[in-house]
């Protein structure tokens, strides 16, 4: 019995040596690669409390292997009554004080973290004459399924990808449009709500170095059950140097619809004209309020990495989507609000909407 | 009547559970149908685990998937967990404290029927028109949006059954405070039935916050309320608030008794008494009171704000203090005992590193900041089923083999139940270990699919492998049972032949009086001490005499089939369906008709004579150890 527990507990071992080979994760997903302050600051008080933890599993581990090796009742003794104790003051003091040293270790951090991540006092500041602040705010709005993101400072908008400059504070202020939602940059830091009922803000920070590890494209989630394509309510953040988000934000500002190339994509951008406008805007300065935007803005559809968050960037899969989103992202509200299309009229809008590009034209 | 040999036909059987009273038979009520549900949720969690082990997968649909998981979660705890530590409850409580039956005989049977029929009418939602779909936790704007009957099911179900679960609780709480054996003080209870009573109370104010948003959620779907309708003025992070007011205190509901069942079993199978008797009482009492002060720790990321959060946090970290005491005093509980690796030990001696890395992460949780990675990801699913599997779940699968003899009068296999043992122990650890790492690694919860390129294939399939193991082991249980059950090979007063506490001096299964006399207690321990003095019975604390005893009655079924049938026109007339508020107004008729009949008819019990209770003891004296 005894060798059989040792080669179990050398099994447990190896398990646990493969988990540590197979890593922390994607870089671009993992809280395990954490690619700026706020995530640092996460990952920082993770490896503290693990530390502190691992070492109360050890102490217990130790006494608890002790104990059951040590006095299991054997052959001969089977009458044998044990002393009956009631207790130890001394071993109680020592068992409550102690814990309660290690947890004030653990608490001391996590007070002064937890109002330092909620310090959103720089978003209050004055705008300058233009209506621009120093710290950039991005209102995040999220809908079943897809994400809205607005640069309110800039009046530009944009979907389902987020972009942001590295190394500076980015101030999010967040709010859901029908359910309850959750954004969560995983590699950037922790999540917050967007509550139908109020604006939730906070910030986080992308670190150049780590972001160029994650190509520059992190994963984001929806963190809340949300119905049926919950799981599917992904997003992208893609990050650029300070000086491209600028001129990033620049050609947002100054574009204009975009003109067909060709025939086909004259066509086609009659179709989306009579079956999605209504829905889905094409320019990044979209006038209307939030009530009316009912459909992610495609200004900058033909620039992405995903189509509808989560399928590959090409002409087919687009089609495949226009045709039955309901098979994709099921619950979702595209479904139904537009006649059927034939697969020249497919075909047009495909390349329609993979013309719409901002910065490559 | 027990003593009388009576061969039954099934129908007197089922009659005779459908009307009883006695806390013995209602207890195994609450076996049966809480084990049912825990099989139901086990299925329900193997669909889950197969949907999920490779990505992209379409086993299940995304729909039918939010329903598996919202019914999984729902049922395990309010309808498997919850019912089968009533059952112990039952069946041992009123044995520890030496007493005859519970308090109130009549409102325990109704409390099982409540809970039974809200069970059903929230599982019949499968068959009619889909299940809930929005989490166990229902947050109120997806639980409005929800469409169809779903919810409502959630809603109604759950309401009737907390209402069983309520009148159980305190039905307790009385029980203990008022029917105590002569010398049974509070500081010579079993931690059990401490725990119990803890429990009792923590259940009687923590199930009317759930009862309150529970009956807004109603009117609101109902019924044309705007409690949560952000756009009428009403506020949804109420009803998360109530929840957790309700859902954090739940969650010590059902920890702490399993606390107590590991309790008896540390001391039974070390020959010891329990170690740090008194400060285990004391962390007990304060693990319920600390438990009603955290409940903004789930939710953390809701935008509380820092100070908020910060006080929390710090709460939610004080916990961490009396579960340790309790950890260390059962580890010198063990220290310097004289171990006995019975099936019920070996499952006490495997909870301890298992619900302690559980307890870890949950301190880990408190520290806010880190909370919001945690926070709705896998990480917090692998440290909930690490405290209610490890916990909660070890506890009954130990429960049961410990006090089977007890209730049932035959000892389970110890060689399927190390079998059952090994393979849900593996498998639990193999399912939810790596679910700490895949959250970490950035997979959000009640996810019914997850995209292949994320790095999270690996630790899916062992997840799901684990999952496979559990029900291996869960199998076995049940083979076990009907095994058990054929042989029928019958024990004595006190099988394991180390029982330390007032039970075990009763024959197995006890009389349905309990007590020919009540037991005189001396101490801790009771039967322990009577041992060491070379006697086997206990000292009686008065002389044979008549025993008054309640006469079953069928009303508790019928008061709890009216609320069944009510709910359904509750229900149905959302739709306008015309007959949808006659069925509301029959089946609120037939419940309170029920209760007025109860009020009005006199029914004073009967008495067990002096003369049949002597026969008894001449009936019994083979049976006796």
């Amino acid at each position: 019995m005894k060798n059989r527990l040792s080669k179990w507990r050398l099994m447990s071992v190896f398990a646990a040596l493969a988990l540590v080979l197979s890593g922390c994760g994607e870089p671009f997903l993992s809280t395990l690669t954490p690619a700026g302050e706020v995530a640092y600051q996460q990952y920082d008080l993770m490896i503290l409390s693990t530390v502190i933890m691992v070492a109360v599993i050890v102490v217990v581990t130790i006494i608890f292997v002790l104990a059951i090796t040590r006095f299991r009742r054997k052959k001969g003794e089977e009458d044998k009554i044990p002393k009956q104790v009631e207790g130890s003051h001394t071993l109680e003091i020592v068992w409550t004080v102690i814990p309660i040293v290690l947890l004030l270790i653990l608490a001391v951090p996590t007070v002064i973290m937890t109002f330092d991540q909620a310090d959103v006092k720089a978003m209050d500041e004055e705008p300058n004459e233009e209506g621009v602040r120093d710290a950039l705010v991005v209102n995040v709005r999220a809908s079943l399924y897809w994400w809205e993101f607005e640069y309110p400072d800039y009046g530009v908008i944009t979907s389902q990808e987020l972009v942001v400059p590295t190394d500076q504070k980015v101030y999010f202020n967040l709010i859901a449009s029908d359910v309850k939602h959750s954004f969560w940059i995983p590699a950037a830091g922790g999540k917050m709500d967007t509550n139908t009922d109020n604006v939730n803000k906070f910030w986080l920070e992308f670190d150049s170095e780590k972001a160029d590890e994650a190509n520059n494209l992190f994963y984001g989630k929806c963190a809340e059950l949300c119905g049926p394509s919950h799981a599917l309510m992904d997003f992208k953040v893609e990050t650029k140097s300070q000086e491209d988000f600028q001129a990033w934000l620049n050609a947002m500002q100054s574009a204009e619809e975009v003109a067909p190339a060709d025939t086909a994509a004259a066509q086609g951008q009659q179709i989306f004209e009579q079956s999605c406008l209504s829905c889905h805007a094409v320019t990044p300065q979209d006038g209307r309020p939030e009530q009316a935007r009912l459909a992610p803005n495609l200004a900058t559809f033909g620039e992405r990495s995903r189509i509808a968050g989560i399928l590959d960037h090409n002409e087919e899969e687009l089609k495949n989507w226009i045709r039955d989103p309901e098979q994709y992202k099921p619950g979702n509200k595209m479904t139904g609000t537009y006649q059927e299309l034939s697969e020249e009229e497919l075909d047009q809008l495909a390349s329609y909407l993979m013309s719409l590009k901002v910065e490559e034209k | 009547m027990s003593t009388i040999a009576q061969k039954r036909g099934f129908a007197s059987t089922i009659w005779d559970y459908l009307t009883t009273v006695d806390h013995k038979k209602i207890a195994i009520l609450y076996l049966i149908a809480g084990g049912f549900f825990f099989l139901l949720g086990g299925i329900e969690a193997m669909l889950i685990r197969i949907q999920l082990a490779v990505p992209n997968n379409d086993f299940v649909s995304a729909g039918f998937y939010n329903e598996l998981l919202t019914m999984h979660g729902t049922t395990m705890i309010f309808l498997a967990a919850m019912p089968l530590l009533l059952g112990f409850m039952n069946a041992i409580m009123p044995l520890q404290i030496g007493a005859r039956d519970v308090a109130f005989p009549f409102i325990n049977a109704l409390g099982f029927w409540l809970f039974f029929f809200g069970g059903v009418f929230l599982n019949l939602s499968w068959f009619l028109g889909g299940a809930p779909d929005a989490g166990w936790t229902s947050y109120a704007s997806l639980s409005l949006a929800s469409e169809g009957h779903g919810i409502d099911f959630y809603a109604l179900g759950l309401q009737i059954s907390g209402f069983g679960t309520l009148m159980g609780g305190i039905n307790f709480l009385v029980t203990i405070i008022n029917m105590r054996a002569p010398g049974m003080t509070y500081m010579r209870m079993p931690l059990f039935t401490w725990t119990t009573f803890v429990a009792s109370a923590l259940i009687l104010f923590a199930f009317p916050p759930l009862t309150a948003s529970i009956f807004m959620l109603t009117f609101d779907r109902m019924f044309g309320a705007n409690f949560f309708n952000v756009a009428a003025g009403g506020n949804t992070i109420i009803w998360e608030h109530f929840f957790w007011i309700f859902g954090h205190p739940e969650v010590y509901i059902l920890i702490l008794p399993a606390f107590g069942i590991f309790s008896e079993i540390f001391a039974t199978f070390s020959r010891k008494r329990l170690f740090g008797y008194s400060s285990m009482v004391f962390a007990t009492v304060l693990i319920g009171f600390l438990g009603f002060m955290v409940w903004a720790h789930h939710m953390f990321t809701v935008g509380l704000g820092p100070v908020a959060n910060a006080i929390f946090a710090v709460a939610t970290m004080a916990i961490a203090v009396p579960t340790g005491i309790k950890i260390f005093n059962w580890l010198l509980t063990i220290w310097g005992g004289s171990i006995k690796f019975t099936v019920p030990m070996i499952y006490a001696v495997a909870f301890i590193p298992s619900f302690v890395m559980g307890g870890v992460t949950g301190v880990m949780q408190a520290a806010a900041p880190a909370d919001y990675q945690y926070h709705d990801s896998y990480f917090i699913v692998a440290h909930f089923h690490y405290v209610i599997v490890g916990g909660v779940v070890l506890a009954l699968l130990a429960g049961t083999h410990f006090y089977w003899p007890k209730m049932f009068g035959t000892m389970l296999s110890e060689k399927i139940g190390k079998f059952t043992f090994f393979f849900f122990f593996v498998g639990f650890h193999l399912t939810f270990f790596v679910q700490h790492f895949l959250g970490l690694m950035g997979m959000p919860r009640r996810v019914w699919t997850f995209l292949p390129g994320q790095g999270l294939d690996t630790g899916n399939l062992v997840s799901s492998v684990g999952a496979a193991f559990m029900a291996i082991g869960v199998v076995s249980l049940l083979v076990n049972i009907v095994i058990t059950t054929m042989k029928n090979e019958r024990v004595g007063n006190d099988p394991w032949g180390d029982g330390r506490t007032l039970e075990w001096a009763l024959p197995s299964p006890a009389p349905f009086y309990n007590f020919k006399q009540l037991p005189l207690v001396r101490g801790l321990d009771a039967y322990w001490l009577e041992k060491m003095e070379g006697k086997d019975t206990l000292t009686p604390a008065e002389p044979i005499g008549d025993i008054h005893m309640p006469n079953p009655s069928f009303v508790p079924v019928v008061i709890s089939f009216g609320l069944f049938v009510a709910a359904f026109g509750a229900m149905y007339q959302v739709d306008d369906k015309p007959w949808a508020i006659p069925v509301l107004i029959i089946g609120l008729a037939i419940t309170f008709g029920a209760m007025l009949y109860r009020s009005i008819k006199d029914d004073h019990g009967f008495h067990i004579h002096k003369e049949d209770l002597m026969e008894d003891d001449d009936d019994n004296k083979g049976v006796k150890a």
